[in-house]
């Protein structure tokens, strides 16, 4: 596809810290090729902004390959922007056309604490891993790896939810804040594994019980995180752990 | 001349890490707790590390610069991980293993530790298999393998093209476990500016923390390094942003040798640089040489689109120069073969540097599997390449998207256009068989240290490295150093904390005070082309010379005219890049030092001066056949060059051929 260079507006979230209010400037690029990243674009208004002494827009990104998940920002109102499975580092500017005005923002949720700029605290999803999403097992315990056979389906499928790279953009898209697909990929990913039999009912009331102490809302059904879920993580997970979830319970009352 | 002792056991090969994992001591269960260990990076080393030290009864911390220890670039490994398990039946072992990666590597690795590797790499699938990790399985159950460079066997255990992925969060839930009943501490957002050494022993790190800028003092029995490779001195690279060498060269230069810096890896499928603006480079994994086919046209300044140009004219040059490995060829090879037909003026896409990877054969031969396998006798054209994209789909969907997505261009319909990348570094901190560097009480795992690939890693190997160092060695072996120390703990405000807290500061302030003209970004830009031209595929004794005194004064130009806005007590990204331009800006220069020390060419390692009839790589045994460990002496460029000596006792050397 043949590069061309367009001129946009861009309205970004700035704020100084955790603790400042926060506003929306105003900047104008001109001459964007549209072979570049988004990120890229976002380094080229630093660019600027640094040889104007101004301050550059503070944003998380790492791999810059779509895998990390550092990596965040609504693009118009979108988590990780207008295209369908791709994160912001894997938008590229032949999106956009000339003229355009994009908006963007840092993801919104009050589990997710503006740092600065675009960035936000993720913390909280690493808390509910932590809470239970493990198989106890210690190194050196393990047996022959193919001890154990595991049909192709439950693997591939304990392999698709395994895909999530934890960047919060269902969060962000879910009007309840809600971290359910994301606790529901982990949880999900080991009931389907044999592996993860022994913990099954451990693990989900472990790990939602952390997920609500978060603050994270709750599930309506809506299904816009697995809508804008970068790895299109689907939303059948959620169901898997809601029937843990509800076995769980009625069963124990362990957490 | 500081001794390298390089401590490799006594004894036949196959018992060396047998009888070496009984000779070393051991730590009692009730004493292991007094004991504090510090673990710098989290991925696949520094990860796997951290949960098996904590799972022993170990106080461990971790520090990691990403939000989250899971963001670590291991993550982004996408083909696999080799194991010698030979369930393929395919005549693989562990000595096949050994000897594949040794011959891969040029014969720069030693031995000891790459057997100790091949040993080892059973163990890896096992652990993370029961973690839950899911691992690409036939119909039946058992896992499948695929094949990778270098090899002969098919011995590479994968998640689609997200293996990395997969392996990295095994690490990390094993983490987390750990984290969850206490045996860890983890640290996010952190960035250790500096390693204290107390009476000669590593006692402790300098911390950044990230949000705030507040400087931090963390004291420990023993500190670890896993903090990737430096490849990002290239600046157009397959490493995350934040990859740095910055850990590893303040450890330098507090008395840590560097090994073989100049060993880089350069891959040969990534996706062509296209403009000024690009701030990375993507890999196409290697695993996508298994079904794609690597050609260039064989008219010179051939413009025609892919598809226009008729088989005939089509030159596949590594099948037709490798006829026994052909597009599997080690990744040297691959990627040396790509830029000499470019060079060569057979180039393609508008820059000229590129070459095709392409599908179509795969797409036919896997379409015309599936047609027979659902009985479609004469199947037409349309149906065989349906299928065919189907199965070339299921298997590499991701890559191919990511191909799209940074293109704009369908890879399913026309050849993929690939280049050789910046993509891993063999060389590293120096360390001894128990992966000790030279300042006692120092670990450096995975990338970070210097030990297994020799000159060049095969595919696969990276991962297999940092979880073998971080499940299987360092566990074992760190208990040999602790069980030598006092158990009391290690205050962190003595001079040494002090003094070393007091330098990181006034360092991080001068950064901030010099308030000149060039940005960070400029001068990281021009370091990275220095790099490229001088110490990139093709080196020579000229280019390096004047590569370096480019180097001193694009160095000169950023302590005198290096712009970092902002201040020092707050979320600063741009002094946080700074800090790491700082130290590319002298490991580049001891890069140089070394590929101009190293007259011969070996792996990754290409001096144009010394090359076969064939254009392969030739080495020097008779006065190359030693790892050059370089030693810190106060000033950049001047290290004192110590040399180990590699002896070949099982396997002997020679010319690499996979023809």
């Amino acid at each position: 596809m043949s590069e061309r260079h367009i001129n946009i507006k861009l309205k970004v979230w700035r704020q100084k810290n955790k603790s400042d209010k926060g506003n929306m400037e105003e900047y104008a690029l001109s001459g964007v090729s549209t072979d570049m990243s988004f990120l890229e674009m976002m380094d080229t208004l630093n660019e600027k902004l640094t040889k104007e002494d101004k301050q550059p827009v503070a944003f998380d990104h790492d791999c810059r390959e779509g895998i990390c998940g550092m990596c965040s920002m609504y693009i118009n109102g979108q988590p990780h922007g207008p295209l369908k499975g791709v994160t912001t580092c894997q938008l590229h500017m032949r999106t956009f056309n000339d003229g355009d005005t994009i908006v963007v923002e840092p993801w919104r949720s009050a589990a997710f604490p503006v740092l600065k700029d675009l960035i936000v605290d993720r913390t909280a999803f690493d808390r509910i891993q932590h809470a239970g999403g493990f198989i106890s097992i210690n190194t050196g315990a393990a047996p022959d790896a193919n001890a154990i056979p595991v049909p192709k389906e439950n693997a591939d499928e304990a392999f698709l939810a395994a895909q999530c790279i934890g960047c919060g953009a269902c969060v962000a898209a879910c009007k309840n804040s809600s971290a359910m697909l994301f606790t529901a990929a982990k949880v999900s990913q080991y009931a389907l594994l044999p592996q993860g039999q022994a913990e099954r009912y451990r693990r989900v009331e472990a790990m939602v019980a952390q997920m609500d102490k978060e603050g994270f809302g709750a599930c309506t059904n809506t299904g816009a995180c697995s809508a804008e879920c970068p790895k299109e993580i689907s939303i059948s997970h959620i169901a898997r752990m809601n029937r843990d979830y509800l076995g769980a319970k009625s069963t124990s009352n362990a957490i | 001349m500081t001794a390298l002792n390089s401590k490799i056991p006594a004894g036949s090969l196959g018992d060396k890490w047998k009888n070496h994992k009984f000779n070393l001591k051991l730590v009692n269960p009730a004493n292991k707790r007094k004991y504090d260990i510090i673990v710098v990076g989290t991925g696949l080393a520094g990860a796997s590390a951290a949960a098996s030290l904590a799972e022993l009864g170990y106080n461990v911390t971790t520090f990691c610069f990403q939000d989250s220890p899971r963001r670590a670039h291991s993550i982004a490994a996408q083909g696999g991980i080799n194991a010698a398990k030979n369930y393929k039946n395919d005549g693989d072992s562990v000595y096949r293993l050994f000897y594949d990666t040794l011959k891969g590597g040029d014969y720069r690795a030693r031995e000891a530790n790459v057997h100790r590797l091949a040993e080892v790499s059973v163990n890896i699938i096992d652990q993370c298999v029961a973690q839950g990790v899911p691992f690409a399985r036939e119909y039946g159950g058992l896992l499948d393998n695929r094949s990778f460079g270098g090899a002969q066997v098919s011995r590479t255990f994968y998640a689609k093209g997200q293996t990395g992925q997969q392996l990295l969060l095994g690490a990390y839930s094993a983490m987390n476990k750990n984290i969850n009943s206490g045996g860890i501490k983890s640290f996010t957002r952190h960035e250790i500016l500096d390693i204290v050494v107390v009476d000669g022993q590593a006692r402790g790190v300098i911390a950044r923390d990230m949000i705030t800028g507040e400087v931090t003092r963390h004291s420990a029995h023993a500190v670890v390094l896993c903090t990737g490779g430096y490849g990002n001195v290239f600046y157009l690279t397959t490493y995350a942003r934040g990859s740095s060498g910055t850990a590893i060269w303040r450890a330098h230069k507090k008395g840590a040798m560097m090994a073989n810096p100049c060993y880089t890896q350069i891959h040969p499928t990534c996706i062509p640089v296209t403009g000024d603006h690009q701030s990375k480079l993507t890999l196409m994994s290697e695993s996508l040489r298994n079904d794609g086919r690597i050609w260039a046209p064989s008219k010179q300044g051939d413009t025609r689109k892919a598809n226009e140009i008729p088989e005939s004219e089509r030159d596949y040059y590594l099948e037709r120069r490798y006829p026994a490995f052909g597009n599997l060829v080690p990744r040297d090879i691959a990627s040396r073969a790509a830029k000499e037909r470019c060079d060569a003026g057979f180039g393609v896409g508008t820059s000229k540097l590129a070459v095709y990877l392409d599908y179509a054969s795969a797409v036919e031969r896997y379409g015309r599997q599936e047609a027979g396998k659902k009985g479609i006798a004469n199947p037409d054209q349309n149906t065989i390449e349906t299928l065919g994209r189907e199965v070339v789909k299921a298997k590499y969907g991701n890559l191919f998207d990511m191909y799209t997505q940074i293109t704009g261009e369908n890879p399913y319909k026309e050849p993929m256009r690939i280049y050789p990348a910046v993509h891993y570094t063999m060389g590293g901190l120096w360390v001894d068989y128990n992966l000790m560097t030279s300042i006692p009480g120092l670990y450096a795992c995975g990338e970070a240290n210097f030990s297994d690939h020799g000159a060049n890693r095969l595919g696969a190997s990276a991962l297999m490295q940092g979880l073998a160092d971080g499940y299987f060695v360092l566990p074992y072996t760190i208990g040999d150093y602790l069980a030598g120390t006092e158990r009391k703990s290690i205050p962190n405000d003595t001079k040494e904390f002090m003094d070393a807290e007091k330098a990181v500061k006034d360092e991080l302030n001068k950064l901030i005070s010099i308030n000149g003209k060039s940005t960070v970004h400029e001068i990281q830009r021009e370091l990275g082309l220095i790099m490229w031209n001088h110490c990139g595929m093709g080196r020579t004794e000229s280019g390096l010379k004047e590569g370096i005194s480019k180097m001193r004064a694009l160095k000169d130009q950023f302590q005198k005219d290096v712009k970092v806005t902002g201040t020092n007590e707050e979320l600063n990204q741009t002094l946080e890049k700074a800090g790491r331009v700082a130290d590319f800006l002298e490991l580049g220069e001891l890069m140089m030092v070394d590929a101009l020390n190293r007259n011969e060419s070996c792996g990754g390692h290409f001096r144009e001066e010394y090359q076969t009839e064939d254009g392969e790589a030739l080495r020097d045994d008779a006065n190359f056949m030693y790892a050059a460990a370089w030693e810190w002496t106060g000033e950049s460029g001047k290290q004192k060059l110590n040399k180990e000596d590699l002896n070949y006792e099982f396997v002997k050397p020679s010319q690499r051929s996979y023809k």
